[in-house]
């Protein structure tokens, strides 16, 4: 496997003012490492891929890195990756966004991406707040948790990510956290290698609002909340309901094959073209 | 090749169509609108057999991302829709405006606010078009007043788009948009068509954000080799976000002067009947057939009265006023809104004419015969 110094000469920019903007002990970019070490692992060249995020912290991800990087507007990063990837299907597009970004402001769109089955890559880092306003709550916040918005405690119930997204007609599901480094690095691979609109959820932390408010400790209790509430999906499937209380599953959760958008618009191409 | 134009009955929107395959245009996005959804329809049915796109999305906040997408990767875009789509598409309009993104709006105006008068003709978004989306930015708007500059407009706007790195706007109102008129097509060898300027040095070398001579930078598609970075915060030369006051300046600054270096390409305007007139009517869009029809009978009564046509709205070409101020004791302008472009006539006149507006919002025309009984009023 390729080592940090190695990763960093190789997908950081160079010419990039650096430090990053994240606070100490935010998980962004453990998966941000994670997710360089699959598209180093699957050797794909840096020219063809599209990195496109929203807004919030997740939305700051692609600037550091030597793709073609696309910072767009809140909630909108899947829109834009729709247009991109189908006037450009040869690359390899992969969304970075935050579950504010993803599933409030750009909520619908992300159903439609998933039924519409257009070949790009999801990764959606869910720290349960919007942590670059300061802490408020969002639509993963878990009921009766605080935000710097619900103070009292989180009367709004949580969506569940991944099983929203395979509703939604998402064509491959994956979910892993900030903590299992290895597996989502895999999770992330076969993701970018599936063939349709794959989403992998990755449960993160952020120390800096969501802990403090919520008194979930540092980033390291925080990170070992997440070694223990993970199960992955073949346990998972050994333990009974009560045992899963309050557990995350883990793993490629759900992997089917459906026609994927622009190869059936390739077709509509060819048949229009039959019809002249 | 086929040399010879050749002619049809098309309606507005159709026209709006052709021109746009006409130019070169070889994807859409969009979302079903009145009174707008006749260029999705075509588009959706043509694009696919030239080898262009065509994609329905979810809604308009969608649409416009898409087809910004799409000019990233390379692609000449566009998007057509009405009011409430056009509000949807304000907040991304500023990206493409900041990012710097090729692309063109059709807006379909209808009576507006709100849901208003979906199939009313209406020229309530003239501002809207100017300052919708938030912040100081430049946009380019043109305003057909007829079916076939409908056809022509919408080719020079994804050529002024490609040119300038703008997204430009192109304005209707319903009544030019659902016209039907004999249109002359030129033959494909006779339409000009601009590509944006990519860059031609080695890919270590480009800086994404560094204007040219001509004020605005060569631009590349994502997947050239040239990797680089696209953001809405505003960024220096190479793209990344700034705090630095000089580096915003340049972003901000360097925005407004390409634009006030192609001012005078960018600004169409026509002139009937000007050279002796004492009065002029300043009209656009659907206004220009009833103030030309005006025009005709208050010459037959010896009324010295002229007409400017303005094509382009944004940048307002301010000249096209300003030449023909000290000749001009009265100017009456028609519009399908509570009074827009008025102000800009007012701002430019600076109190020597003689100001009138005549407006409209119930969802019908001026006639000709309000306009005539309007200028001999302010004649006498």
């Amino acid at each position: 496997m390729i080592s940090n110094s190695q990763l960093v000469n190789k997908y950081f920019r160079h010419n990039k003012k650096f430090p990053h903007i994240w606070c100490p002990g935010c998980g962004i970019g453990t998966i941000l490492g994670s997710m360089l070490r699959a598209v180093d692992a699957l050797a794909l060249d840096k020219n063809e891929i599209a990195f496109v995020s929203g807004i919030g912290c997740t939305g700051r991800a692609p600037v550091y890195v030597d793709f073609n990087t696309l910072h767009t507007t809140h909630g909108r990063a899947l829109p834009f990756a729709t247009g991109l990837k189908l006037s450009r299907p040869e690359l390899k597009v992969i969304v970075a966004t935050g579950d504010g970004d993803a599933a409030a402001i750009g909520g619908n769109h992300l159903i439609h991406a998933c039924r519409r089955n257009i070949d790009i890559t999801t990764i959606i880092f869910n720290n349960y707040i919007y942590g670059m306003t300061g802490g408020q709550y969002s639509p993963t916040t878990p009921h009766g948790d605080k935000a710097y918005t619900c103070k009292l405690g989180n009367i709004e119930r949580p969506f569940n990510i991944a099983a929203l997204v395979e509703a939604a007609g998402a064509t491959f599901v994956g979910r892993s956290t900030s903590y299992h480094t290895l597996q989502l690095q895999n999770i992330i691979k076969k993701a970018i290698t599936h063939k349709g609109f794959s989403v992998v959820e990755v449960i993160t932390h952020c120390p800096t609002t969501y802990g403090r408010i919520n008194k979930k400790g540092s980033a390291v209790d925080m990170l070992s909340w997440q070694k223990e509430v993970a199960v992955d999906k073949t346990r998972a499937a050994k333990m009974d309901a009560k045992e899963l209380e309050g557990k995350i599953i883990t793993g490629v959760l759900m992997e089917k094959e459906l026609p994927e958008f622009c190869e059936q618009y390739d077709k509509i191409i060819a048949e229009a073209q039959n019809q002249q | 090749m086929n040399k010879k134009s050749s002619y049809r009955l098309l309606q507005g929107n159709e026209a709006v169509a052709e021109g746009a395959l006409a130019a070169g245009i070889n994807f859409f996005a969009g979302y079903p609108i009145t009174p707008s959804t006749e260029v999705a329809e075509i588009l959706a049915d043509r694009l696919p057999a030239d080898g262009g796109k065509f994609i329905q999305m979810e809604d308009e906040i969608g649409s416009i991302a898409a087809i910004i997408g799409a000019s990233i990767g390379g692609c000449k875009a566009l998007t057509a829709t009405s009011g409430p789509g056009f509000s949807l598409m304000q907040e991304n309009l500023g990206f493409a405006c900041l990012a710097e993104i090729p692309l063109v709006i059709v807006n379909v105006m209808r009576g507006g606010p709100s849901t208003g008068m979906p199939t009313s003709p209406s020229q309530g978004d003239v501002m809207q078009a100017r300052w919708g989306t938030h912040g100081d930015h430049p946009i380019i708007v043109l305003s057909p007043s007829s079916v076939e500059e409908a056809f022509h407009y919408t080719i020079k706007a994804v050529n002024l788009a490609e040119k300038y790195r703008n997204p430009v706007i192109l304005l209707m109102d319903e009544v030019i948009a659902h016209m039907r008129a004999r249109v002359s097509l030129p033959p494909e060898s006779m339409v000009e068509r601009i590509n944006r300027v990519h860059p031609n040095m080695p890919p270590e070398w480009y800086l994404p954000y560094e204007r040219s001579a001509t004020g605005v930078a060569p631009m590349a598609s994502f997947g050239d080799g040239y990797r680089y970075h696209i953001t809405g915060l505003v960024h220096d030369a190479k793209g990344y976000p700034t705090a630095s006051p000089n580096e915003c300046r340049d972003n901000i600054r360097g925005l407004f002067t390409k634009i006030e270096r192609g001012f005078r390409e960018i600004c169409l305007v026509d002139y009937e009947q000007m050279e002796d007139a004492e009065h002029a009517i300043v009209a656009y869009g659907s206004m220009v057939l009833s103030a030309r029809s005006a025009l005709e009978q208050l010459r037959e009564s010896n009324c010295k009265v002229g007409l400017i046509k303005l094509g382009t709205l944004w940048p307002f070409p301010r000249f096209a006023l300003e030449q023909y101020l000290p000749q001009l004791k009265t100017i009456l302008i028609p519009e399908l809104n509570m009074g827009q472009i008025y102000r800009e006539i007012l701002r430019v006149n600076a109190g020597k004419a003689v100001i009138e507006k005549l407006n409209r919002v119930n969802g019908t025309l001026i006639t000709p015969s309000e306009l005539v009984k309007t200028v001999k009023g302010l004649i006498r």
